[in-house]
């Protein structure tokens, strides 16, 4: 059975929600493991969930990136193994390097939860396989510091390299600023690396993953989890 | 009689004289500041005792009543859920970020301290008008201190609820509650029980912040309250995660005997209430205690209120276990004593003795009676002049939407990460209650907190009576049974006998709602001394009441939108001429005037047991209870929110006698709206004759994107939805300037 690493540093206050969706919903064999405790040999994923690692204090993402767990997920990405950031797990991934670009302050300037709507940009990524490329789906993000940026030539590359995975859309899946919650260039909510193998996105996958917690129903966070799975068991 | 030399304390001359006959000697200046500690007001409740023991403690499903740091209720299948409240008036009003931050920071510490995990957070919050700069500012700060401690903790913010009125223009009300649950084997109190027990002092270290918190907490807000501001604490909120994840792993190793969290009045209160509780002593060495700052006095350590503290009770054989949690999860600890059976607490510092005082003597003040007059102002404000109805009640009805009373919440709880931990199943506006389940359980649990201090002022026993009907109607109007109620009382200054008539009436208000409802109150909080002395003013009275309601199987709940064409409308409850402290006088008229609804214990049963019993039985899916704005505009709200129409007619209305706009706007108790569709309706009927509530169809939900009232065949009112939707949810965004 495939292993899912889910990297646990202080604060990194998901841990539990992103276990228990690997776990009880998708019949994962996820453990938490402790930042010290991390050895990329034995496990097949790592998932760095959302939070806020070390408080986010100086920034979102960056003292974590500096942690020696980090350059044991560098191994991991480029052995080509899957690595998904979550949230707080997507800026420590882009401060590590992992991803480019930065997340910055939120354009309103204040931290922002709600449930909004995702277009599926490609499916190139081996990690948004099992998704439908122009499917709406709908997430909750919560956060303070998720407004994407990067420079336009990057963003031009990282288009011709299918590496933008979600942007925020009308429920119709139009592209408009009011659809945009943060403020991100392009409305980008969601990449990967040229490979495909390291992503990260600011809504929360394991958040909308039971019908239950869905205002709409929907069960959307489970098709991310899953895709990220199914790339492991080669599915 | 002479003062104590060469330290200043806040203790009566009575008080004095009670400390040097009993100890029999005179205390040297650290047990003076021990004493003045544990004998102020915010940590020993010597006023308010004798009052507050009027509130029933008892039920059955009881396992943790007040006088602890949170209150325990059985939730069956093994499950203790916990509740409690806490106030952070005083430090929010000078520091509106930190004062807010660190007051989510101790009720936090409050339910870790029984050995449950805090799962959600609410926070009934007081401010002045928001045309005021002042109030805007703190509003501002409050919501964004609660969000960035809470949100980065990790325990979501579910629930609220905000009054703005002028009285609270100096001294803003921050009330923040939590809701814990875990294994009932696992729960812990009684102090520190066992002789030769360890005591670890583990998480934060020990600064000068907040030396006299307590002291501060219990006087009244002057010009030089900012001078204070060294009084109010910094929060950590990385650390109290970690702290509550090293505590949660400490427990399982089964090895810790005694928990307690280290917050008002500081190592003070933790030592010699652990050692009072379990009829103990201990002896504590201050040299091993790690500071922040160098050159701190025993007297500075003692009363520091410094932040995320946890004081342990290890049994001696666990030390090691206990010991390497904290290692793993890098919680910086010292061993700072031993428990001790002398029933004394010995401090020592640099060997030697600094203080040696008996526990259970500094643990128990002694009572004050304080006086209880009734205050002249209230026959005068129950008689009002009855304004005229206005001509067109439909553009009252859109004002009324635009109060910040009234109008949706959400520039608030939008800051709020209410999602974390996966629990929250109705979330901030979906229905009257927050919803939270139980992983791995079809159970979930239900918060709200809800109080009127314009009523409350009107009428302090119907207002404190309300506020807990309000509170169990919200939980029951998703599907909850109460079970549990926790009390924060907001009051003046204590000392003016008119005050402590507000006090007292209030809570027995409240105690006799407990009774007829039968919710134990099992923990609360009393916060005085809240007025301004420039203007000797004080704040309304502001009872508030958290509930904590129980549901069986989350997959019935019912939340506020109307959801279907067609579905017929009904009324529970009878609905009274009592606009005393409603929105719409308040609001509309300008009045603060009036006799304000009464509670009517066995009505308000009926009432709750249907709505609660409806939706458990899954005859309805859509309940809003009808308070604030009466029942035009809960029908509204439910529109807006459904962004469906409603047809009513007011003839069917159970009614006393009275003009429309008193009938559509009056706030009576026991009153919900409900929607049944067609195949439940007999169902629903039969259910309603079986609890005894009084129910009418009023009329039905519409797709014609309109709310109209009609008598009969008359039009009272009619609006489109569209445009009650944009002033209720532009009205607090506008306030603040478009942020």
């Amino acid at each position: 059975m495939l292993k899912v690493a889910i990297i646990d540093f202080p604060g990194s206050n998901c841990r539990y929600d992103t276990l228990h969706v690997l776990k009880n919903v998708l019949n994962v064999d996820a453990r938490l493991i402790w930042h010290k405790e991390f050895d990329e040999n034995t496990y097949d994923a790592a998932i760095l969930p959302g939070g806020f690692a070390y408080g986010d204090y100086l920034r979102a993402g960056i003292i974590a990136a500096f942690s020696p767990a980090m350059k044991t997920v560098k191994k991991m990405a480029e052995a080509g193994k899957p690595v998904l950031g979550i949230c707080n797990g997507f800026q420590i991934l882009v401060e590590a390097g992992l991803l480019p670009g930065a997340l910055l302050r939120n354009s309103s300037l204040t931290f922002v939860c709600k449930w909004i709507y995702l277009r599926v940009e490609n499916n190139r990524s081996p990690l948004a396989r099992g998704l439908t490329k122009g499917a709406i789906l709908s997430l909750p993000i919560a956060h303070g510091e998720g407004r994407y940026f990067v420079d336009d030539d990057k963003l031009e590359e990282m288009k011709r390299n299918s590496q933008i995975i979600f942007r925020y859309v009308e429920k119709s899946g139009e592209v408009t600023e009011e659809s945009n919650p943060n403020g991100s260039m392009d409305n980008v909510a969601g990449i990967c690396n040229p490979d495909g193998n390291v992503a990260g996105l600011m809504p929360h996958p394991e958040r909308s993953s039971e019908k239950i917690l869905s205002p709409t129903g929907a069960e959307d966070g489970l098709s991310i989890l899953r895709s990220v799975i199914g790339f492991v068991g080669g599915v | 009689m002479s003062a104590p030399i060469g330290v200043k304390v806040d203790l009566s001359e009575d008080e004095i004289k009670y400390i040097r006959r009993s100890l029999g000697r005179e205390p040297n200046e650290l047990e003076w500041g021990i004493f003045d500690t544990m004998f102020s007001e915010h940590i020993c409740y010597k006023s308010s005792r004798p009052v507050i023991k009027l509130l029933p403690t008892k039920g059955p499903r009881v396992i943790v009543g007040p006088g602890y740091d949170a209150g325990v209720v059985d939730i069956g299948d093994g499950y203790a859920a916990t509740l409690k409240i806490e106030s952070h008036n005083h430090p929010s009003a000078i520091d509106p970020y930190n004062g807010a931050g660190t007051g989510i920071g101790g009720v936090l510490r409050d339910v870790l301290s029984m050995g449950t995990r805090p799962i959600a957070l609410m926070d009934p919050l007081r401010f002045g008008s928001l045309s005021s700069g002042r109030s805007r500012w703190l509003l501002k700060y409050v919501v964004k201190g609660i969000a960035d401690y809470g949100n980065s903790v990790g325990v979501p913010t579910v629930s609220g609820e905000v009054e703005f009125d002028p009285s609270f223009e100096t001294n803003c009300l921050v009330g923040v509650g939590c809701v814990g649950i875990a294994k009932r084997e696992s729960i812990m109190a009684g102090g520190a029980r066992y002789p030769g027990d360890i005591v670890v002092l583990a998480g934060g270290s020990t600064g000068r912040d907040g030396v006299h918190g307590v002291t501060f907490a219990s006087r009244v807000l002057s010009g030089e309250s900012d001078a204070d501001r060294p009084a109010v604490q910094v929060g950590d909120p990385l650390l109290k995660n970690v702290i509550i994840e090293a505590t949660l792993a400490a427990l399982e190793t089964g090895h810790v005997r005694g928990l307690k969290d280290l917050g008002g009045g500081g190592l003070t209160c933790g030592v010699i209430e652990m050692a009072a509780d379990g009829e103990t002593g201990m002896e504590i060495d201050l040299s091993k205690v790690r500071l922040r700052e160098s050159g701190m006095s025993p007297y500075e350590i003692m009363l520091s209120e410094s932040q995320e503290r946890m004081l342990f009770v290890v049994e001696p054989s666990g030390v090691e276990n206990v010991l390497k949690v904290f290692e793993k999860y890098e919680l910086p600890y010292s061993v700072i004593g031993d428990v001790t059976q002398t029933g004394n607490v010995i401090i020592r510092y640099e060997d030697k003795v600094v203080a040696d005082l008996p526990a259970r003597l500094a643990a128990k003040s002694p009572v004050i009676k304080r006086e209880a007059k009734k205050p002249g102002y209230i026959s005068q404000v129950r008689k009002v002049i009855r304004p005229e109805t206005p001509s067109n009640l439909s553009d009252t009805l859109l004002k009324l939407l635009s109060s910040p009373n009234i109008a949706s919440k959400e520039w608030i709880y939008r800051q709020y990460d209410f999602e974390v931990g996966v629990r929250t199943v109705l979330k901030p506006n979906q229905g009257d209650a927050a919803v939270l389940r139980l992983i791995g359980t079809n159970k979930g649990l239900a918060a709200k907190a809800d109080g009127n201090s314009r009523r409350t002022y009107l009428d302090p026993y119907h207002g404190g009576a309300s506020a807990l009907a309000e509170a169990c109607r919200n939980v029951a109007a998703v599907g909850a049974e109460p079970i549990a109620m926790v009390d924060h009382c907001n009051f003046g200054n204590p000392e003016r006998p008119d005050i402590f008539w507000q006090f007292q009436e209030s809570v027995k208000g409240m105690a006799d709602a407990c009774r007829a409802l039968d919710i134990p109150c099992i923990g609360g909080k009393v916060s005085f001394y809240n007025e301004d002395s420039a203007t000797g003013k004080s704040v309304k009275p502001s009872p508030v009441v958290a509930v904590l309601g129980l549901i069986e199987d989350t997959h019935h709940l019912a939340t506020i939108p109307f959801k279907e064409h067609g579905e017929s409308i009904y009324i529970v409850g009878r609905t009274r001429c009592e606009l005393g402290g409603s929105e719409y006088y308040n609001y509309i008229h300008n009045i603060v005037e009036g006799e304000p609804p009464k509670f009517n214990g066995s009505e308000e049963k009926r009432s709750i047991a249907l709505a609660y019993k409806s939706i458990r039985q899954g005859l309805t899916e859509t309940v809003h209870d009808c308070s604030d704005g009466g029942l035009a505009v809960a029908i509204a709200e439910m529109c807006i929110q459904g962004d469906l129409g409603a047809e009513i007619n007011i003839k069917e209305i159970p009614k006393d006698k009275m003009s429309v706009d008193e009938l559509i706007f009056s706030e009576s108790n026991s009153r919900f709206i409900i929607t049944v569709s067609r195949k439940n309706l007999d169902e629903f009927l039969s259910l309603a004759s079986k609890t005894g509530a009084k129910v009418a169809e009023i009329g039905r939900v519409a797709d014609t994107g309109e709310l109209v009232f009609s008598d009969n065949e008359d039009r009272v009112l009619s609006c489109g939805v569209e445009p009650l939707r944009k002033t209720w949810s532009d009205s607090i965004p506008t306030s603040l300037g478009g942020v």
